[in-house]
């Protein structure tokens, strides 16, 4: 039977031009179109940060609800997922079935910490009492800070949820019993499109925290 | 059919008894199901093109609408909310639902041909795509039929048109369902595209190297990056809108702190590569058949190839001349204004190759060549009357006005849609095995021809002397009259053109007395003349070894080393993947998530609905999910064919 299925699988994986998976061409396509993206929505919120920087007649000082040491902790959280994503893509192309159910298992459990410091981090905000940050307000006042703040990192979130259920949909398919060396390619574009997701946050972390820091 | 075929047998049992659960139908499916199921690019290919045929002819009505309000003066053939809701659902019609469309079309049909593979790389995806364009057309075109009716802001819908607070009419739904077919008819595109980029880089027969493309494939690889890296802007701009309309963002919402002129920047950012996208199919229609009909060989490949390049980088360079009347200050308006001149220099090596394959030909003027010349002189009046807008004095001249209708309809009419149309009187032969009539096609091509320069040309001077676009209406004594009623009557007279353009090419399927085409009917060059009209569903029996870049021409004349070679069959003969039903299900999963979300604000709880549009929006998503987890687990599939090397 693992002849059988070995026999499919050279059958199944056809010669390129490049030598390249087309998987593999096809998920940095979308990572490339997926630049473009983050691209727009960054600017957005760096040219409203520099044309709208007050509100109500005063400095906008969102240090006020930021929470730099949560940030900084479920950054590190989330750049440490993507060790435990590269040893995972690592396992699965030795073939070491239990090493990899780990390792996705921990990023999940990475991801899934990232998630929740960000629903705490926007519940908070939402709610900070007397600097409420709404999608059309800070502290009610109309403002666009909230608008351009909470769909950027809303739209990164959304990217790790959707990483998130991505590695638990090969989770429980690793417990099929199906899942083999043949599979190291959908894993690995598993992994190239949750480090992407952590290298945008690299650049949102700066531009839109640390940056609010340091003048 | 003589081919013998076999199932393939998967060796895992599981996988067989998932295929019970949910059926999956074999390749000898027929009807509907054959349509509805299929996964093959050329079924995919001829679903797009008599979509966007269909939606031709629909906007063409809205077209002819509006020219009839515009006969005389202070008509009343439509009101002017009406005249608005027309020309924003005219132009977003003719660029999303037809140009578009019909450019992927060819790219499905013709592409895979051309590098010498059997499909796409992702034949699935490839279905998905054609469903998500057919669901994001009718989203668009539900409009008609709710609350407000359709967009009335323009197919750029500026803000603060786009303002919930300035509706016309009150929880006016047309710019939700705009926003929405939108980013539906988007996806549709980033699907397809991604595909494209990953079938041409990785899926060329031994032997067809880069610069052996033929430049059609070339265009559709560049138009494919185009809208890879363009798209994203527009879906971002349309998240942002939806944002403002529905949850009380203020992006866009200059009362509170926003900007509408971010989103001029951001659509045009789209905007102008997505020209780019329009027209470049059409440039790689025009490059295939003029050297046929010249029977020479493309003059200055590379140069051609290049210069498509070029074009294509620059594009996302030059958006702000659509906004010189903005104030964005002078620095900014120099730069735009240079890089758009700039990017005229390319598009005239094109057209220079072009001329210069002609030079020394021996011209048939057979209906493609036609409508490629047709093509060619019709998209450089455009291209000079762009060539002025790009000094900014002339432009704020034209801004708004008449002349700039002229200036993108020659550049789209004549320009993409003749290049368009010389590409059906080319492939289809190929596609349905019979030569179209040549003389009805010359009678199109005259009828176009005329009736669209008789529109269009006057439109200069009715810019000129001061008739401002998108006005429902314009007073007595201003002198517009004439050229108006001349316009009126070029639109009908060019309307009747389309429509038996139409008409022959869906006629083409059925007509029996159509004399049969042959492999090559064109004495054409390209690796898909090699294949039998109609070309069978594996495409090419056996692999071909590439040797030349006009291999089809190479074979027939060329010396014996250039000839291309066959890669034998190995013992699993031809794969073939199943067809399916999991793109069809998650397209469907997303019209209903849609339809949730569009109905989320404006329809009361009531009794009388057994779901809320909340609960639709959930259902639907939960459709869509459900579709991509059966895609995944039920795999390619698929089963084998043993053609005969003399069957292709």
């Amino acid at each position: 039977m693992s002849e059988a299925a070995a026999h499919t699988i050279d059958h199944h994986e056809p010669v390129t031009s490049t030598g390249i998976p087309n998987k593999k061409v096809l998920m940095w396509a979308f990572l490339g179109s997926d630049c473009m993206f983050f691209g727009t929505l960054i600017s957005t919120h760096l040219i409203y940060r520099k044309i709208s920087a007050t509100v109500g007649g005063n400095f906008l000082d969102i240090r006020d609800i930021f929470d730099i040491e949560l940030t900084s902790f479920s950054t590190f959280i989330l750049l440490a997922s993507s060790l435990f994503m590269a040893l995972g893509v690592s396992a699965i192309h030795k073939g070491n079935l239990n090493s990899t159910r780990w390792m996705l298992f921990g990023t999940i459990v990475f991801g899934a910490i990232f998630l929740a410091c960000q629903v705490y981090e926007f519940t908070h905000f939402v709610h900070a009492p007397g600097n409420e940050l709404t999608l059309s307000s800070y502290r009610g006042e109309p403002h666009v800070f909230g608008s351009t703040f909470y769909v950027l990192t809303g739209t990164h979130g959304t990217h790790v949820a959707i990483g998130v259920f991505w590695l638990i949909g090969w989770l429980i398919y690793s417990f099929t019993g199906k899942m083999g060396t043949e599979h190291a390619i959908d894993v690995e574009i598993c992994g190239l499109y949750w480090h992407f997701v952590d290298v945008v946050w690299i650049l949102i972390f700066p531009v839109v925290y640390l940056m609010e820091y340091a003048f | 059919m003589a081919t013998e075929s076999i199932k393939y047998l998967s060796p895992d049992a599981e996988t067989k008894i998932k295929t019970k659960v949910f059926p999956r139908p074999d390749q000898h499916a027929t009807g509907i199901v054959n349509w509805l199921t299929t996964i093959d690019h050329k079924k995919i290919g001829v679903m797009y093109g008599m979509a966007a045929l269909f939606f031709l002819l629909l906007g063409g009505v809205e077209a002819l609408l509006i020219r009839s309000q515009l006969w005389s003066h202070n008509m009343e053939v439509l009101t002017n909310r009406e005249y608005n809701q027309m020309f924003t659902m005219h132009g977003t019609t003719m660029v999303f639902l037809v140009i578009m469309p019909l450019s992927a079309a060819f790219f499905n049909f013709i592409m895979p041909l051309q590098i010498g593979a059997r499909d796409v790389a992702f034949p699935r995806m490839n279905t998905l795509s054609l469903w998500c364009f057919i669901a994001g057309g009718i989203i668009l075109n539900l409009s008609w039929f709710f609350t407000g009716g359709s967009p009335a802001i323009g197919w750029f819908g500026y803000a603060p048109l786009t303002d919930t607070r300035f509706a016309e009419v009150l929880g006016d739904m047309g710019p939700d369902f705009w926003i929405f077919s939108l980013q539906i008819l988007g996806l549709a595109s980033l699907l397809a595209s991604f595909n494209f980029i990953t079938t041409i880089i990785n899926m060329r027969a031994p032997g067809m190297t880069m610069m052996r493309l033929p430049v059609f494939t070339w265009m559709t690889l560049i138009v494919s990056f185009l809208i890879i890296l363009a798209f994203p802007a527009i879906t971002i701009a349309l998240v942002e809108l939806m944002f403002d309309r529905t949850y009380g963002t203020n992006f866009y919402d200059f009362l509170e702190g926003g900007k509408p002129h971010l989103w001029q920047h951001l659509f045009w950012i789209f905007g102008h590569p997505e020209v780019y996208i329009l027209i470049l199919p059409a440039m790689g229609i025009v490059s295939e058949i003029i050297p046929v009909f010249s029977r020479k060989p493309l003059f200055g490949y590379g140069l051609i190839v290049f210069s498509g390049a070029i074009i294509g980088f620059m594009g996302f360079a030059v958006w702000s001349h659509h906004m010189f009347t903005t104030g964005m200050g002078i620095v900014a308006t120099s730069a735009f204004s240079i890089l758009t001149m700039l990017i005229a220099i390319p598009t005239g090596v094109k057209i220079f190759n072009w001329i210069g394959t002609m030079w020394g030909g021996r011209i048939r003027f057979e209906t493609p060549m036609l409508f490629s010349l047709g093509f060619i002189t019709m998209f450089m009046v455009g291209g000079f009357t762009g060539i002025m807008h790009s000094s900014v004095p002339i432009d704020a001249q034209h801004q708004d006005s008449y002349f700039v209708v002229a200036h993108f309809h020659y550049v789209l009419i004549g320009g993409a849609l003749f290049g368009l149309f010389a590409g059906f009187y080319f492939w289809l032969p190929k596609l349905t095995g019979k030569m179209l009539n040549e003389k009805l096609g010359k009678f199109v091509f005259t009828l176009m021809f005329i009736g669209f320069n008789l529109t269009f040309f006057p439109m200069h001077y009715l810019g000129m002397i001061g008739q401002p676009r998108r006005t429902h209406s314009y007073n007595e004594g201003h002198g517009f009259e004439t050229w108006n009623q001349i316009a009126t009557i070029g639109a009908l007279i060019l309307g009747v053109g389309i429509a038996i353009g139409v008409y022959q090419f869906f006629s083409a399927f059925f007509n029996k007395k159509l004399k049969p085409a042959g492999k090559n009917p064109w004495d054409a060059r390209t690796l898909e003349w090699t294949l039998s009209s109609p070309v069978k569903e594996y495409n090419f029996a056996r692999t071909p070894v590439i040797k030349a870049r006009d291999q089809a021409w190479e074979n027939n004349y060329g010396p014996e080393d250039k000839h291309s070679e066959k890669v034998p069959l190995d013992d699993h003969g031809v794969h073939m993947p199943d067809r399916s039903w999991c793109p069809l299900l998650a397209s469907v999963g997303l019209f209903v998530f849609v339809l949730g979300m569009l109905f989320r604000q404006t329809i009361e709880i009531s009794g009388s609905f057994l779901f809320t549009p909340y609960e639709v929006a959930i259902g639907g998503c939960s459709v869509f999910v459900l579709g991509v987890i059966l895609w995944a687990l039920e795999g390619p599939a698929g089963y084998h064919l043993f053609p005969k090397e003399s069957q292709e």
